[in-house]
């Protein structure tokens, strides 16, 4: 069953310079358990589009559906955590405060909420932590602790935009590992926004492939990558020939241009 | 890093000023609505003892003409100001003691000699801070310090005693102008000198640059930004204390001394004639300030 | 030769301070500063003392302190009159006001567009002017004072709440409503704790506004206490150590004032850069 659909999806920006087309004609659907990356160069709508699933952007044309309705309501419904490029903490609220914000907002009990609390921060290795302010801890830290942030309310999807974007390649590293990890154990559905043809290639099971002017899918790639993936993955003939795949894949939509 | 987001859409913004100036004439027609009502709420009380007194009884409407053509209402009505001002500026020579015209100017002289002053006298500290580090640590706290004293408060004071002292006229009212500018332009000047950082600093020392050369190269430079901030702040404080140094008693010339006239005879059409007097005074002051920033710091290529 | 000793007290003060600030400890720096109130203070009593100025003109510093001392009930009632009821009292009301005016405009593009301009023209208005009309308006006693403080400090934090109200970023408000926040919530847990430094920064400003608002409109009618009545008639008996007591007190009030919000400021907005790096 498909957790995610999306048919004929566009989305027009109007500017002073004529309208923009962020995303035209976009077909795609995202079953239960998928872990799916979103890739291409700037302008190509991949972050339009995961803001469309997530409500955030309204798609002028086609239908989309998200848990089985509209968007807007998978929204109110909770139905999705996101984490951003950057980790967007509060500076006024500790770690644990951070990540107990959602909870609070959706009403959950006192009890419940520092129980979840406890249980994502273990999640991200970060138990120690939560009494420490973001301001306090390393660009990774607190990476992780938006990470558990958009866990802690249990959503069965996460969209992830870039969210290790900013980070040097030693931590990019541990968290994509870690990330993995988390994927298996929980078995969510994930959506996550890269510029990274590796980071793509080792953390998907499929592949989603973007170009820019209009913003539109030019290929979608399954991995035929086995579920357990040791870092040392990247170094074997299969992944390197996927990421070649992808590779090519890219170029062609460039080749309009 | 926004890799993967859309340029934002660049919207342009309706420069028309007809779409920027329209929630701002809305908001100021309500101001006057409320105004008007205000005032034939505030006067009318007047008006129905009046009438008591005669016994006699008036119509609604009559009461509502008469509460805005008293003579000394207790909220006059902005018509009532408008022919106040109108009066005070057109009607009468401007060299008269009855021209806003006249009051204003004696006002505007001595804000902009205080100003001056305190101008100078700010940036000249100012400098001696950032190149003394003695000056600096016992200068500076209490530079800072004063700044939350009530010093505007005392001016009539100091005004009394000056003239008990023989001196009067422009000078004492310039000087109570003077140190209310001199302290935002102190402490915003320290600021700026300092804006350069230790990597532009050093750069300077990489050139072997003098003192005087960093300071007219760097920290000059640097600091226009802040001096022009501090600058409308002083402009206004300046004027506020010149206004305030010519209520003792005993003053004749000057918006202030307009106000406190007013206030003495009930005459309340001239207290707020005068008030709008001040209030386009000190707007043209800072607004002519704005525009020197402007054009000052597009020249050294900050736009601002 | 009677300016020898106040010289010598200055290069002596001076000398010492330069010697002083080449350590650079925030204990070398309050001595520093103190070293240069005393030496002031010092000069100031020499100079009235050996060219024998008038007390009229000015009076020595050990005056003021007597006059302060001999008058401490008289400015202890000036003190309630016009310090805590006139400044503080209008200071509350009008911080109050302002707060929940910009509150109300931040959900009003359209209000926030005409109220703004308007606002930061207010600002920088001469205000105090109105003190006349507010004294005829709410009587001589402090009514009329705390209306006047109103008035001043009303647009200052209008206009900085309005700011910081907004001073939320783009991801901030995407992530509230990815979890789909009511209004409230946003305002309560986003909005309002960004906009506490820019508060604070308002209420700061406003603290000496609120002085002098009170002290100026009693200039202008007052029943017989109150710093700016005692400052007035006693300047007219010509008892300047008096007034010089008042202007101390004052100082002294302007100054706790200040620091009480500025303390305040520290403990609710410790997590803002600003304060961070007071934390080492």
């Amino acid at each position: 069953m498909s957790v995610i659909e999306a048919q004929n999806v566009s989305l027009t920006f109007p500017t002073a310079d004529g309208p923009v087309h962020a995303l035209s004609a976009v077909n795609l659907s995202i079953e239960r358990g998928d872990f799916v990356s979103f890739i291409g160069p700037s302008g190509c709508g991949k972050t339009t589009l995961l803001r469309s699933i997530a409500a955030l952007e309204t798609p002028t044309g086609g239908s989309m559906s998200v848990a089985g309705r509209d968007p807007d309501a998978a929204r109110k419904a909770r139905a999705y955590g996101y984490v951003f490029q950057a980790p967007g903490l509060f500076p006024w609220r500790t770690i644990a405060g951070n990540i107990s914000l959602p909870l609070e907002i959706m009403g959950f009990s006192k009890s419940g909420r520092a129980e979840r609390v406890a249980r994502v921060l273990d999640l991200v290795e970060l138990e120690g932590f939560g009494g420490k302010y973001p301001w306090q801890l390393s660009g990774g830290m607190q990476q992780r602790a938006s990470i558990a942030r958009a866990l802690a309310f249990d959503a069965d999807i996460l969209l992830m935009d870039e969210p290790f974007g900013a980070l040097d390649e030693i931590v990019r590293d541990r968290l994509n590992e870690a990330l993995l990890q988390l994927w298996r154990k929980t078995g969510k559905t994930i959506g996550f926004v890269t510029h990274s043809i590796p980071e793509a290639v080792y953390l998907s099971t499929r592949i989603v492939v973007m170009s820019p002017r209009p913003g539109r899918i030019t290929r979608i790639i399954d991995s035929p990558l086995p579920a357990e993936r040791p870092l040392d993955i990247r170094d074997t003939p299969e992944f390197i020939a996927l990421a070649h795949e992808v590779r090519e894949a890219l170029r062609e939509g460039h080749a309009h241009d | 890093m926004t890799d993967g987001t859309l340029p934002m859409p660049a919207i342009r913004s309706f420069r028309l000023p007809l779409a920027k100036a329209a929630p701002v004439v809305t908001v100021l027609l309500v101001i006057v609505a409320i105004w008007y009502a205000a005032a034939i709420g505030m006067n009318a009380r007047w008006e129905r003892d009046q009438a008591a007194r005669a016994g006699t009884q008036i119509a609604p409407s009559q009461l509502v003409l008469r509460t805005l053509s008293q003579d000394r209402p207790v909220l006059p009505a902005p018509h009532q100001v408008a022919v106040g001002l109108y009066d005070g500026i057109a009607g009468q020579k401007i060299t008269s003691r009855r021209s806003l015209v006249w009051h204003a100017w004696v006002t505007l002289s001595a804000t902009l000699a205080g100003f001056a002053i305190g101008t100078a006298a700010g940036s000249a500290l100012a400098i001696g801070i950032v190149h003394s580090r003695s000056m600096d640590q016992s200068v500076m706290p209490w530079a800072v310090a004063s700044q939350t004293v009530p010093i505007l408060a005392i001016a009539p004071m100091v005004i009394v005693v000056l003239s008990s002292m023989g001196i009067t006229g422009l000078l004492p009212k310039a000087l109570i102008a003077a140190w209310l500018s001199f302290f935002p332009v102190l402490v915003g000047m320290v600021k700026g000198l300092r804006t350069p950082d230790a990597m532009q600093l050093d750069q300077m020392r990489s050139w072997n640059a003098s003192r005087a050369h960093v300071f007219w190269f760097l920290r000059l430079p640097a600091s226009l930004p802040y001096l022009f901030a501090s600058l409308k702040v002083a402009i206004a404080a300046a004027l506020v204390g010149t206004i305030v140094a010519e209520l003792p008693a005993g003053a004749t010339a000057g918006l202030g001394a307009r106000l406190l006239s007013g206030s003495y005879y009930g005459q309340t059409v001239q207290i707020w004639a005068a008030l709008f007097t001040a209030a386009a005074l000190a707007a043209t002051l800072v607004a002519v300030v704005a525009r020197v920033e402007r054009i000052t710091l597009r020249k050294m290529g900050m736009q601002a | 030769m009677s300016a020898l000793p106040i010289i010598g007290l200055w290069l002596g003060g001076w000398a010492l301070n330069i010697w002083l600030a080449r350590f650079d400890r925030p204990l070398t720096r309050g001595a520093v500063a103190a070293i240069f109130g005393l030496t002031v203070l010092l000069l100031w009593e020499m100079t009235v003392r050996i060219y024998q100025v008038p007390t009229i003109i000015l009076p020595a510093p050990s005056q003021i302190i007597e006059s302060l001392v001999q008058n401490r009930s008289l400015l202890l009632t000036d003190f309630v009159q016009t310090i805590l009821r006139g400044a503080l009292g209008g200071w509350v009301i009008g911080a109050a006001a302002a707060i929940l005016a910009a509150i109300a405009i931040d959900r009003s593009p359209f209000l926030q567009k005409g109220l703004l301009p308007i606002g930061n023209f207010v600002a920088a208005l001469p205000i105090v002017g109105i003190a006349p009309i507010l004294v005829m308006w709410f009587g001589f006693d402090w009514h009329s004072k705390a209306a006047v403080v109103v008035v001043m400090v009303f647009f200052p934090i209008l206009v900085n709440m309005v700011a910081g109200l907004r001073a939320t970023d783009a991801m901030q408000r995407d992530l509230m409503a990815s979890w789909a926040t009511p209004y409230a919530a946003s305002l309560w847990k986003m909005r309002l704790p960004a906009a506490l430094p820019f508060l604070f920064n308002g209420l700061k400003i406003t603290t000496t506004l609120a002085l002098i608002g009170a002290i100026v409109a009693e200039f202008f009618g007052s029943p017989t206490k109150g710093m700016g009545f005692r400052i007035s008639t006693a300047v007219g008996r010509l008892d300047l150590p008096l007034v010089w007591a008042e202007i101390v007190v004052a100082a002294i009030a302007g100054t706790c004032f200040y620091a009480i919000v500025a303390l305040i400021e520290r403990r609710a907005t410790f997590w803002h850069p600003s304060q961070r790096i007071n934390r080492g």
